[in-house]
């Protein structure tokens, strides 16, 4: 057996944002800390690589809004290189030739909903109240530990108080509304305020994303909030590009890690958290090395963590079951395109800024439904989702002059198609996609130079993340707040002692928030009766 | 209204007196409104001032939000909707209204015109069509936008009856306040009411889109013979003040725009009681307003004079000098026609009652250097200023 000289305070398992970020509030609080990442590059899935020469891609998540400021404040991002610019804008084209677009411009945006439905221009105004109403509520949770309602430990009292505190300061009525919003579907949700088809499937886009559900699936309306209720600068829901790619947030928290004396090991993948006597002792590498530390996080999604990296005979057999029913279901895909110049899209007028944002095919809330349906019965879908952005118009760190980089998240994609993926039939999946863009772009198909095709096999086999799932696990009410990821285990602590949780399986959940890294950072630094360096959440009033 | 897909390439849109204004616009000191460009300033803000309280003003009314009701239950319709008993309005008659959600808090308040017996046009500082459709189930009525369709300028100054005349209009000296008439002035068709927001004499002129620039000009032929100034939204905000007219979404946060629980406000609060008729029949919000109405008031939109010369801007109110804070100022302005600074201030009630004394803390620059002054506040029920030529009829000839 290979005994590493380094001893160290923590080990954190894989190097994606919260591991970075549970591991530099913890380098911050002066520990001895290593990160162990089983790929040659850091980032996890907030990673940008060059896959063909001088284009670089974000080859996993490829926007940025969640991730929390306060975080970015603390570890002092901007001075590791991060920028995050924002994106305000998003648009569906129509099959009929038109479109609709939700502009930057607050006159255009309202001017252009009229031009759709008078009245949805009026309810959007309601709607956008509503929505900000539930963000505020839930921002307070963000950077708190999630109070245990079982117990009745002082910290877990006053933690359940403040929640039912903030839940109150909605009146009467907005407390019932809210208990609705968490149990609808978006379809149903949404046609609360709106009448027109193109609108209703524009706003509902953004509650299937990651998911394993569809537009009419109760609980999908929590998921438009939960990419609503980020901000870039203060414009809440507001979504950015980070410059170089989302590579720049992982990159900047690696630097602002290594700043404060911690480590980074790429191609070290953990076969085993070692157990000794119900508390962690170290990991095993798959190369056999053994490193020794007090403390271990895994940055690893529950199931994987629970059910591959440790040994079962170390685990109660109650939570062993909870982690093989967790669920983390791949529903989704990637492409990644680098352009030999910028695509035109047939409907839009020369100079439309709606190439700045998102881009949207998907015009039904019917053909929404039709691609879940395809992914439920093992497919892809025919007719997907796809939500298209060509961040190389603003960032020239991307591609070269003229040249540009398209990013395709596409819901849905099967864990596994019938007889399982095949090289031929994950290009087949590619193409059904370009297909699709190029129904709307004539010069699309001309320009491609090349296109990484991701499906949740590649997610799994490259990331980790079970079956691909980008949020570790769904963001169901049943796997939210205390439920995250199971009950009793929503505090980042392990089911052995010194073993904790850092992923996006714990609360508040995924979408590059970086909020569980740093709430588990503060479990481990008041177990250790450390000085707290994570950030208090900002307050907006 | 038709919108075509390059209306992005102009975040703000063209009025139809658009032309005109810019035209005379010196300052190009231009904000948006509901969509189109309008003037702060056109030329020189004290002139377009003076032009209300001594001449003749101009302004640019299009924006405003418009909404037509029509049918057979329009006017049920309506009563159920405003908090106003409007059982005394008649054709050719406006009304001032409010209405509020289920919870008595205020929506919006607008100007109701009958414009015939099935036939009204209500108009809104806010967008109203989603509340207004939503409230219009089970009547039969129909609503629509026409806030784009109807061009709207205001006529304003103790010399607009005697300009109107003089520009065309017959027999508009006998146009009583709140009145409506449809007249021909150079042959196009106007409808003319005798309202505004002025706070002085005035008139509000609807036409079609494409009578807009014949009618501004007919306005402007006659200012040979009166002293006709075009008027931006800066002088406007003086005037309401001095007139004592409040602005939803301004002083008050609208309801259903509301994100945060308790920053909407009933009309109690914002000294709109006189226009709640809890004895008219049902109406939405009335059971709330029917329960706030039985306790003591918690705050009060409040018109007050501050001693002094200092410029108001944004200021908390104390109860004593360096006291306890209890209220703030919400809008003010300096009234160069009475010499006072004057204030709408959202103020807390003590047991029902304002506090007895009132206090101005006061952050204002000079030369770039910040300072503090207190002033002393002086509550006032009446309008800050409200001329006998306002409502007198015939009005006084120039």
């Amino acid at each position: 057996m290979l005994l590493s000289a380094n001893n160290y305070d923590v080990i954190v398992i894989g190097a994606g944002h919260n591991g970075l970020t549970n591991a530099a509030f913890l380098a911050k609080a002066g520990l001895h800390v290593l990160v162990v990442e089983k790929n040659s590059y850091t980032g996890g899935a907030t990673a940008s690589r060059e896959l063909y020469d001088g284009w670089k891609y974000s080859n996993s998540s490829y926007v940025c809004s969640l991730f929390r400021p306060e975080i970015y404040n603390a570890l002092d991002l901007g001075r590791h290189g991060l920028k995050v610019i924002p994106l305000t804008s998003s648009m569906t084209f129509k099959q009929d030739g038109d479109y609709f677009g939700s502009y930057h411009n607050p006159n255009v945006r309202r001017r252009e909903l009229m031009r759709h439905s008078m009245r949805d221009a009026d309810a959007a105004i309601r709607f956008d109240a509503d929505i900000m109403r539930w963000c505020k509520l839930i921002r307070n949770f963000l950077l708190r530990t999630p109070p245990d309602p079982g117990s009745f430990r002082p910290r877990d009292a006053f933690e359940f108080a403040y929640l039912m505190k903030k839940f109150h300061e909605l009146s009467e009525s907005k407390i019932y509304e809210f208990i609705r919003f968490f149990t609808m579907s978006i379809a149903e949700y949404l046609e609360n305020y709106f009448e027109n088809e193109t609108i209703l499937a524009h706003y509902s886009g953004g509650s299937i994303i990651g998911t394993g559900l569809g537009v009419y699936s109760p609980g999908t309306a929590y998921v438009a909030l939960h990419h609503a209720m980020g901000d870039v600068d203060g414009n809440i829901g507001a979504w950015g590009f980070a410059r170089g790619g989302m590579g720049a947030v992982s990159g900047a928290l690696a630097s602002a890690l290594q700043a404060h004396g911690g480590e980074i090991r790429t191609d070290a993948e953990v076969a085993k958290i070692l157990v000794s006597g119900n508390r962690t002792t170290g990991v095993r590498l798959t190369s056999g090395e053994e490193l020794s530390a007090k403390i271990v996080v895994s940055n690893l999604d529950a199931k994987r963590t629970f059910t591959q990296i440790m040994d079962e005979s170390d685990l109660p057999p109650k939570l062993v079951e909870r982690a093989r029913n967790f669920k983390i279901r791949g529903s989704s895909g990637k492409l990644n395109i680098a352009l030999d110049g910028m695509p035109t899209f047939s409907s839009l007028p020369k100079g439309s800024p709606l190439t700045l944002g998102h881009m949207h095919f998907t015009d039904t809330l019917t053909r929404l439904e039709k691609a879940y349906d395809d992914w439920k019965d093992d497919r892809w879908s025919t007719d997907p989702y796809c939500d298209v952005l060509i961040p190389s118009q603003y960032d020239p760190s991307l591609a070269p002059p003229g040249k540009h980089m398209m990013t395709v998240f596409v819901q849905y994609c099967p864990v596994a198609p019938e007889g399982g993926w095949s090289d031929d039939k994950r290009d087949q999946f590619g193409q059904t996609v370009i297909d699709q863009i190029a129904d709307y772009s004539p010069d699309f198909k001309n320009l491609i130079l090349h296109a990484e095709i991701r499906t949740p096999r590649e997610l799994e086999a490259e990331i980790g993340l079970t079956e691909g799932n980008i949020f570790q696990g769904e963001l169901t009410f049943d796997q939210l707040l205390f439920n995250r990821p199971f009950p009793g285990y929503a505090q980042y602590r392990g089911p052995v002692r010194n073993m904790y949780m850092c992923g996006s399986s714990t609360h508040p959940g995924g979408g590059v928030m970086g909020a569980p890294g740093a709430n588990a950072a503060r479990e481990i630094l008041r177990d250790l009766k450390k000085p707290d360096t994570t950030p208090a959440a900002f307050s907006d009033d | 209204m038709n919108i075509g897909h390059e209306h992005f390439r102009r975040a703000l849109q063209h009025t139809p007196f658009h032309d005109r204004i810019a035209a005379l616009s010196a300052t190009e000191d231009w904000t948006g409104w509901n969509g189109y460009k309008v003037a702060r300033v056109v030329d020189k803000l004290s002139t377009e001032y003076f032009a209300v309280r001594s001449g003749c003003a101009v302004m640019d009314l299009t924006p405003m939000e418009k909404y037509r009701i029509t049918g057979n239950g329009a006017r049920e319709y309506l009563d159920r909707l405003v908090t106003r008993n409007i059982s005394k309005l008649r054709p050719g008659r406006v009304t001032y209204v409010i209405w509020c959600n289920d919870e008595g808090k205020v929506i919006d308040d607008g100007t109701l015109f009958q414009l015939g017996e099935y036939d009204y046009r209500l108009c809104a500082q806010h967008h109203q069509l989603d509340w207004l459709l939503m409230s219009a189930t089970g009547f039969d009525v129909h609503i629509e936008t026409e806030t784009h369709d109807v061009a709207a300028l205001a006529v304003q100054g103790p010399t607009s009856c005697s300009v109107l005349t003089a520009a065309g209009f017959d027999k508009l000296d006998q146009l009583k306040p709140f009145g409506i008439v449809d007249l021909q002035c150079k042959g196009i068709p106007v409808t003319v009411s005798r309202t505004g927001f002025t706070g002085d004499l005035g008139y509000e002129l609807w036409v079609k889109p494409e009578d807009a620039l014949n009618l501004w000009d007919a306005v402007f032929d006659v200012r040979g013979l009166y002293d006709i100034h075009a008027m931006g939204l800066d002088a406007l905000e003086m005037v309401r003040i001095e007139a004592g007219f409040i602005m939803p979404g301004f002083d008050f946060n609208t309801a259903e725009s509301t994100i945060r629980n308790g920053h909407d406000r009933s009309p109690f609060e914002v000294g709109l009681g006189w226009v709640v008729n809890l004895d008219k029949g049902h109406f939405t919000g009335r059971k709330a307003l029917l329960a706030e109405n039985s306790r003591p008031a918690r705050r009060r939109l409040t018109k007050i004079v501050i001693d002094g010369n200092k410029p108001v801007r944004e200021a908390f109110l104390y109860d004593r000098k360096n006291g306890e804070q209890v209220g703030e100022v919400k809008c003010a302005t300096w009234s160069p026609v009475l010499k006072a600074n004057l204030a709408l201030a959202d103020i807390d009630c003590v047991n029902g009652k304002l506090p007895p004394k009132l206090w101005a803390r006061l952050d204002y620059q000079r030369e770039l250097k910040w300072h503090t002054a207190w002033a002393e506040c002086h509550v006032q029920s009446k309008p800050f200023y409200n001329p006998e030529h306002r409502s007198a009829t015939p009005p006084p000839r120039f």
